[in-house]
């Protein structure tokens, strides 16, 4: 008996590596510690009704933040590892295979269970508050869509500890990814984390189309929306189309690992190059759909911190829309290499190019924003003004790798790897980071710390810059990506070591970020005015953080930056807008069955990564009977009397 | 259309926001919210289908020396279940009808009706796969079974949720009348049903009349 168990174990954990064996028993221990606070402190019942069951997007919002950042953590850790082991030739630190295993990682993590939450957690914190909505169309289906990405994002974390990390690449490209190159379990880990939380960043998609076409406040037309609106409507316009690729895509090469098929195996009829077609039809429009709003928080941000109306409000919104288009017609310039022909290649160098265009029209009107503006440089404009420059030389870098001919020179390469960093850091985390900063005083009723913010700022900054250039160079030089290690006589020794050092550079940063938050919270001080930077838009309007029902009063919008044209009116001495009487505010309730339902999609998919049957039919019934279980619910809503309304709006705004 | 709706003057603006409409009129506005988020998820599931087809056509030749579609597939099988398909549709169509004169079980009727041609449909698919398997085309056996079980089982795998669905809302119809809420809950699983409908077009025509006649 022990020994079966003792065998299973074995085969159950990843054992023989020592840092793995450090992770696993440091994960172990904050479970314990976890569970022993939670207990000790009787705030179980707290966690389960404030947060688990909650269907509020301010707190979803949180949550998902919450997410993002840990994962930016080991995502971080993954890319130091790698930086480590390419800092000089021949080094042994990482062996091959885990090498592989880590590149995988770093890159899945960093786009699927980094960006995206972080994105949707601003999208849920910000969009119904700047629209002067209370809540999203579908609550219910918005904490389904958190749970749904958390525990994807966990069973794909789980594989680093049981049963062995994916290492096929973030794209897991046939037939590497096929049972004959992969015959472990990560391969399926990776499968079934991303599928599950793909079905729920499709599910966001609908839910914030609805919620930005359906939900605006009274008066507030479409051409008068927040430009982040703009760009989280074309985001969820991109998500709604490229997402189900992604799934069919996964579910493919699923039936090919699991049941035997042959759709990109290398017999059988199989076609791997479809699978790579495939995975790029979405995987390059995703990588609009996280830029999208970044470019959306920089409008907000730079027009606020301007003291300016968006120059060119018009082109900004066409420029978004196109670029949501064009995103669906470039994907095959990830493999010019492949062999598609000369027209082939014409046509989707072309339509690389042309995305250029709406891109440089967008800088243009962040500049003329700031031209003859009140500029003050508080954080978020400081992460506002250092992308520009950074995404224009990465844009071009871009455009560089978009001409066919010379991306057979520069294909795989680490031109290839600072290009898409470039772009990526430089334009999707800066804009991130500048919507924390932005709304962290909306979001918690405190400011951050400036001057640790500002530290945190120039050494993120300056490690990009010290860690990315010097790749370039590399690239040129030859040196191709996901090579675990290098020969003496290459010369590539002292740019990596440079690059190297930029990396811990941006280590140093996020640590920086943490003792900010820290710090900020240790000398908390309320944020007594909602207004915390004199913002422009509804969001501050209103108290921060926001009362559960967020407008007590549904705003009457008139015009654009409906907010500072109120202050302005009201600066010159114009009556205010008369005030409605309070009605009972229509809210939804709490529910458990999307964390129970998601819990469930956790079991089948561990069911079928490990194929065991009960576990599958387990977590797929519990899924059925989640699903059924709201059907038949009819009192999913409740009202809030006008005189608890009158009491929490005395509370909040008694304070000023 | 979005624009008219936040007109303050319309009176009413979706969401959960108590306006100026009462609560009834609200009401409307979140079951109208609900549907045309459904809308939304047929995109998605319309892209879902048209990868599967993308998918089948790319692979329609790669047999691998195995048995070809034409061989195996008998034809008149599949025009009999693509008749008890689209009567379904129309009558999801009358029970639709049906609702929206008022009668609680000529609805009922009519779904259950829809919900046992749906079953006959899954059933006839069941006995065709296993006749299929049986004749040596599982799904291992080439790209083309592949691709052909894939796209034709989601497809089949689509109609049994519906199925599911349905009697899930027959109950409801039973206990609860019909109400705002439960008659969009039938509006939405009508859309649902009419979309496999068309989707079962495409497969009957690329799938059997393009790749065995």
């Amino acid at each position: 008996m022990l020994d079966k168990l003792k065998e299973f174990a074995s085969e159950f954990f990843v054992t023989g590596d020592p840092l793995i064996l450090g992770a696993q028993v440091s994960i172990g221990l904050s479970l314990v510690a976890i569970i022993f606070a939670l207990t000790f402190f009787k705030k179980w019942k707290w966690l389960w009704t404030e947060w688990l069951t909650s269907v509020d997007h301010k707190k979803i919002g949180i949550m998902y933040i919450i997410a993002s950042l840990l994962m930016l953590f080991r995502g971080g850790v993954d890319a130091l590892l790698m930086r480590m082991q390419l800092a000089a030739p021949q080094l042994e630190f990482l062996n091959a295979e885990h090498y592989n295993a880590i590149f995988t990682t770093h890159g899945v993590i960093m786009i699927l269970f980094m960006a995206m939450p972080l994105m949707f957690g601003l999208f849920n914190i910000v969009v119904p508050l700047q629209i002067g909505a209370r809540d999203v169309a579908f609550p219910f289906l918005n904490s389904l869509s958190f749970w749904m990405f958390f525990f994807g994002a966990m069973l794909f974390n789980v594989s680093f500890i049981i049963g062995g990390s994916p290492d096929a690449g973030w794209l897991a490209y046939p037939p590497l990814s096929e049972l004959s190159g992969s015959p472990g379990l990560g391969q399926d880990f990776y499968i079934w984390g991303i599928q599950i939380s793909g079905i729920g960043s499709l599910a966001t998609g609908i839910n914030f189309i609805v919620t930005i076409l359906k939900m605006r406040a009274p008066g507030m037309k479409l051409m008068q929306m927040p430009m982040f609106i703009w760009s989280v409507l074309s985001s969820c316009i991109t998500i709604i189309f490229a997402f189900p690729i992604l799934t069919v895509t996964l579910f493919l090469l699923f039936l090919d690992r699991y049941l035997g098929a042959h759709f990109f195996t290398l017999d059988g009829g199989g076609n791997p190059m479809m699978y790579i077609n495939l995975i790029w039809m979405w995987g390059h429009p995703e990588v609009y759909i996280v830029i999208l709003p970044a470019f959306g928080i920089f409008s907000e941000v730079v027009s606020t911190f301007s003291k300016k109306k968006l120059f060119g409000y018009k082109s900004m919104v066409f420029a978004l829309m196109s670029i949501s288009f064009f995103s669906f017609f470039t994907w095959a310039h990830h493999f010019f290499t492949m062999g598609s022909g000369a027209d082939v290649n014409a046509f989707f160098a072309i339509t690389t190019m042309l995305i250029a265009i709406p891109t440089g029209v967008k800088v243009f009107n962040w500049l003329f924003t700031m031209y003859r503006g009140r500029i003050t440089f508080s954080t978020p404009m400081m992460w506002a003004v250092a992308f520009i420059p950074c995404f224009v030389v990465g844009g071009m870098t871009g455009v560089m790798l978009s001409v066919a001919p010379a991306d057979f020179q520069f294909h795989n390469s680490y031109f290839l790897i600072a290009h898409f960093h470039q772009v990526l850091i430089g334009g999707v985390v800066f804009g991130y980071f500048a919507g924390l900063y932005y709304w962290w005083p909306k979001m918690f009723g405190f400011r951050l710390h400036e001057g640790l913010g500002k530290w945190a700022f120039w050494f993120w900054n300056i490690g990009f810059y010290v860690c990315f250039m010097p790749q370039y160079a590399l690239g040129l030089d030859g040196m191709t990506r996901r090579v675990n290690t290098y020969d003496f006589d290459m010369g590539w020794q002292p740019l990596n070591v440079i690059s190297t050092v930029g990396a811990f550079l941006m280590g140093l940063a996020f640590i920086f970020q943490v003792w900010q938050i820290a710090h900020s919270i240790k000398f908390y001080k309320k944020e007594k005015d909602g207004d915390a930077w004199d913002g422009r838009t509804l969001e501050w309007s209103i108290p921060s953080p926001a009362p559960l029902y967020n407008f007590a009063r549904l705003p009457q919008v008139r015009s654009q930056d409906d907010w500072w044209e109120e202050k302005q009116r009201k600066a010159k001495g114009e009556p205010a807008k008369p005030l409605a009487p309070l009605e009972p505010i229509h809210m939804p309730k709490n529910s458990g069955i999307p964390f129970i339902m998601s819990a469930c999609w956790f079991t089948a998919g561990f069911g079928f990564v490990w194929d065991w049957k009960w576990m599958i039919v387990l977590g797929l019934g519990g899924v059925v009977v989640c699903m059924l279980a709201r059907s038949f619910s009819y009192d999913t809503d409740y009202y809030i009397p006008v005189d608890e309304i009158e009491r929490t709006e005395a509370a909040l705004r008694g304070t000023k | 259309m979005a624009q008219a709706i936040n007109k303050p003057a319309a009176g009413s603006h979706g969401g959960h926001g108590a306006g100026h409409g009462g609560r009834h009129e609200e009401h409307h506005d979140q079951e109208a919210m609900k549907t045309f988020g459904f809308w939304l998820f047929l995109i998605t599931d319309v892209i879902l289908f048209g990868t599967l087809f993308a998918t089948f056509v790319v692979l329609r030749l790669n047999t691998d020396g195995g048995p070809t579609g034409a061989e195996l597939i008998e034809l008149n099988g599949i025009i009999i279940s693509t008749f008890i398909l689209l009567t379904s549709s129309f009558t999801s169509g009358v029970s639709v009808l049906e609702m929206n004169k008022g009668s609680k079980r000529g609805l009922i009727l009519w779904l259950a009706i829809t919900a046992l041609l749906g079953a006959a449909f899954i059933y006839l698919e069941v006995a065709e796969f296993m006749h299929l398997v049986h004749e040596g085309a599982t799904i291992g056996t080439s790209a083309y079974w592949s691709a052909f079980f894939t796209l034709v089982g989601t497809h089949g795998l689509h109609v049994t949720v519906g199925l599911v669905w349905m009697v899930a809302l027959m109950l409801q119809l039973s206990r609860r009348g019909i109400t705002p809420v439960t008659k969009r809950k039938v509006g939405i699983i009508s859309l649902y049903w009419h979309f496999l409908d068309v989707v079962w077009i495409f497969v009957f025509t690329i799938v059997y009349l393009m790749g065995v006649m």
